[in-house]
């Protein structure tokens, strides 16, 4: 409904889509780095603190298992090695190479120890020949030259072998001590059943899923494992090196899992302690904390970036009003300008005009004043009538002259009598083309008491051109513009603009007078009503609007009748 | 017929001050012409006018300027302006100087002889 002032529309200097995107993804990229890189690296060095936290919880009960598992397996081992050099320091050699005496000891050392201590007794001779035993199995004359617990037990005085099968093929052990004789040495060799060593391992605190086992230094399984099956087979896990207390260590099973490995080596055995526990089991809390800064980083990053997305196209959006603002005051005043210099050029053409005009007007005066006086003048009467048409022509480019000073005197700011018909005239006169071309039907009814007003010119010209180019918009061809001049009250004037054309929505009718307005984005500026609205308050007067879509509008002019004017 | 005025009409286009002249001599005033303001002051020096119909805008010793002039040495003459440009400053300038009336060119030879009876009584 609101149109610009007249002239041409380049609002170019504003931000444009393309600028107005780029620079909102500067804005997004910028703070969104300022404030999410922040936000992850402390998430990352928390997630950090927390895991190595967790996990050191995590391996102390590991860790505390393992060793006193170890420690109750030195201690079971140590106990059979000290009943061993009892019986040998309790007897002499020839007791015990009495059977019966070694089937004696062996059943007050059992009876004795409160877990089950050894499966039979043996001596042996240096050159390996079980000289006596005592035991289920048929060993006795044996000779044991060839196995290894034998070269070592005669070589270092105390040995406690692997597991093993022997001549038996049941899985056992041997501890065994080898003491001097006048013939040489012999060895008291003891076999333990490997089912003993796992009644060692210490399962209180352990988890269903975790497994604890002994294997040799070659990684073969000296007690039953969960995972790994039976005595005697090899674990697919690497045996850690040597280290004379426990060992925790994290690492991939065999089936890719991370799992904690608590070790620790049996002194004076062959024997390794493994426990394995899985991580996901020993880190089952750290999981679910590790979730839960996850969860807070992601809705964390997502609230900062939602904040940022939004604030950025406030932001950019504001800059984009800021610019079109300044956009459309650059016009206005380049408008201004070129009104200015169009003023000036009408003025100049005006005045120049005016000369010759005045003096066709008083030459054909003269010619007519001439014949007049001169009654038998050949053809008196069409002369009459010719100069009559002169004059009248003159007239015409009188009136022509004095709208174009009219039109100059606009750039100036001046208060001055005001015949508001006289006036109103004037500016339709700038439109009545228009409106013959449109056909549209424009009627001005002034009040004949309506006084002289005293006013700006100009301005008030400027005001009722804008509300009459809206109005011509507003209205199809053939519509119709009312304009009424009258008294509104004592001191006041008013003057009524209305037409049919296609009104002005109800949401928009509170906001047409704001500056920038526009329901023609692109091609009004939205300044031609609030300057319209600004000259009228500055003349000291009121506009109102009143509009019902599809039926008209109507602007309502009050202005103050000023300083009295005698006509 | 006795002239009830002397007139006197100053404007720099000759042809319009002959013609209104001219016209004012066929309705029995006795009218002259000059082209400038200087010729208007040499002229008042030599004959007594009623009237000085003055172009406010001309060449060398402008209208606003003559008035000035006329008034000082001639307070008897009344002066009546006459412009092509309708300011209001002009207008108004030239009234607070003396002048008796101002119009807009091209001026209607009735209203003029209007004005000057008028202002005659």
């Amino acid at each position: 409904m609101r149109t610009a002032p007249p002239g041409g529309e380049d609002l170019s200097p504003q931000l444009s889509e393309a600028g107005a995107r780029r620079l909102r993804r500067s804005v997004v990229l910028a703070t969104a780095t300022v404030a999410l890189v922040p936000l992850f690296i402390t998430s990352f060095l928390n997630h950090l603190q927390y895991r190595r936290a967790i996990r050191a919880e995590a391996v102390q009960p590991i860790s505390r298992i393992t060793l006193n598992t170890k420690r109750s397996l030195e201690l079971f081992l140590a106990e059979r090695r000290s009943a061993l050099n009892f019986i040998v320091n309790d007897r002499s050699f020839e007791e015990l190479c009495n059977r019966n005496a070694l089937a004696r000891a062996i059943t007050n050392m059992n009876r004795s120890m409160a877990v089950g201590a050894f499966v039979d007794l043996g001596i042996v001779d240096s050159n390996g020949d079980q000289l006596c035993y005592s035991g289920p199995y048929q060993l006795e004359g044996r000779n044991y030259a060839d196995q290894d617990w034998f070269r070592e037990v005669a070589r270092r005085g105390t040995y406690t072998s692997d597991v093993f099968l022997g001549f038996r093929n049941v899985p056992h052990f041997v501890i065994a001590s080898r003491h001097d004789h006048p013939n040489g040495f012999y060895v008291l060799r003891a076999t333990i059943d490997a089912e003993m060593l796992s009644e060692q391992l210490l399962t209180a605190g352990l988890e269903s899923s975790d497994d604890v086992f002994l294997v040799n230094r070659q990684g073969i399984l000296q007690s039953p494992s969960r995972r790994y099956g039976a005595v005697l087979t090899p674990i697919p896990l690497a045996v850690p090196p040597y280290a004379p207390g426990v060992e925790v260590t994290e690492r991939q099973d065999d089936r890719g899992k991370t799992v904690f490995v608590g070790s620790a080596f049996i002194d004076n055995s062959p024997f390794v302690l493994m426990l394995i526990k899985p991580a996901s089991q020993a880190m089952g809390r750290w999981l679910s904390l590790r979730n839960e800064l996850i969860g807070f980083t992601a809705l964390s990053a997502v609230l900062i970036l939602a904040v940022i997305l939004w604030g950025s196209g406030q932001f950019v959006n504001s800059m984009r009003e800021a610019s079109r603002r300044r956009a459309a005051l650059m016009h206005h005043m380049e408008y201004s300008n070129k009104l200015a210099s169009l003023g000036r050029l009408a003025a100049g053409v005006a005045h120049e005009i005016n000369n010759p005009l005045a003096i066709i007007n008083e030459k054909a005066g003269l010619a007519r004043d001439l014949v007049s006086l001169e009654p038998d003048f050949p053809r008196r009467q069409k002369f009459l009538d010719l100069i009559d048409s002169i004059l009248r022509s003159v007239d015409r480019c009188k009136t022509i002259t004095h709208r174009l000073l009219g039109f100059a005197r606009h750039m100036d700011v001046r208060n001055e009598p005001i015949d508001l018909g006289s006036l109103l005239r004037e500016v339709l006169g700038f439109l009545e083309k228009e409106a013959e071309y449109r056909n549209l039907d424009l009627k001005l009814e002034v009040d004949p008491g309506l006084p002289t007003i005293v006013s700006d010119r100009g301005q008030l010209q400027q005001v009722f051109l804008n509300i009459l180019n809206n109005a011509f918009a507003a209205v199809k061809d053939g519509g119709r513009i009312e304009i009424r001049a009258e008294l509104s009250g004592p001191k006041r004037v008013r003057v009524a603009i209305a037409d049919n054309g296609i009104g002005i929505p109800p949401e928009h009718l509170p906001r047409i007078f704001e500056p920038f307005f526009t329901t023609k984005e692109g091609v009004g500026t939205g300044l031609g009503l609030s300057i319209t609205y600004g000259i009228v308050k500055k003349l000291g007067g009121d506009i109102e609007v009143a509009s019902t879509v599809g039926v008209g509008t109507q602007f309502t002019v009050v202005l103050p009748v000023g300083q009295e004017v005698s006509q | 017929m006795t002239s009830p005025f002397r007139v006197l009409f100053v404007d720099d286009e000759e042809e319009l001050v002959s013609a209104v002249t001219e016209r004012l001599e066929l309705r029995g005033i006795e009218a002259a012409g000059c082209l400038s303001g200087r010729d208007a002051l040499e002229r008042l020096a030599a004959e007594r006018f009623d009237f000085v119909v003055l172009d406010v805008k001309m060449p060398g010793l402008g209208g606003l300027d003559v008035i000035r002039l006329i008034h000082e040495n001639y307070p008897g003459v009344k002066v009546v302006l006459l412009t092509g440009h309708s300011s209001v400053e002009d207008a108004e300038a030239g009234l607070r100087l003396g002048a008796v009336a101002y119009l807009q060119k091209p001026v209607d030879l009735d209203a003029l002889l209007d004005v000057l009876r008028t202002a005659q009584d």
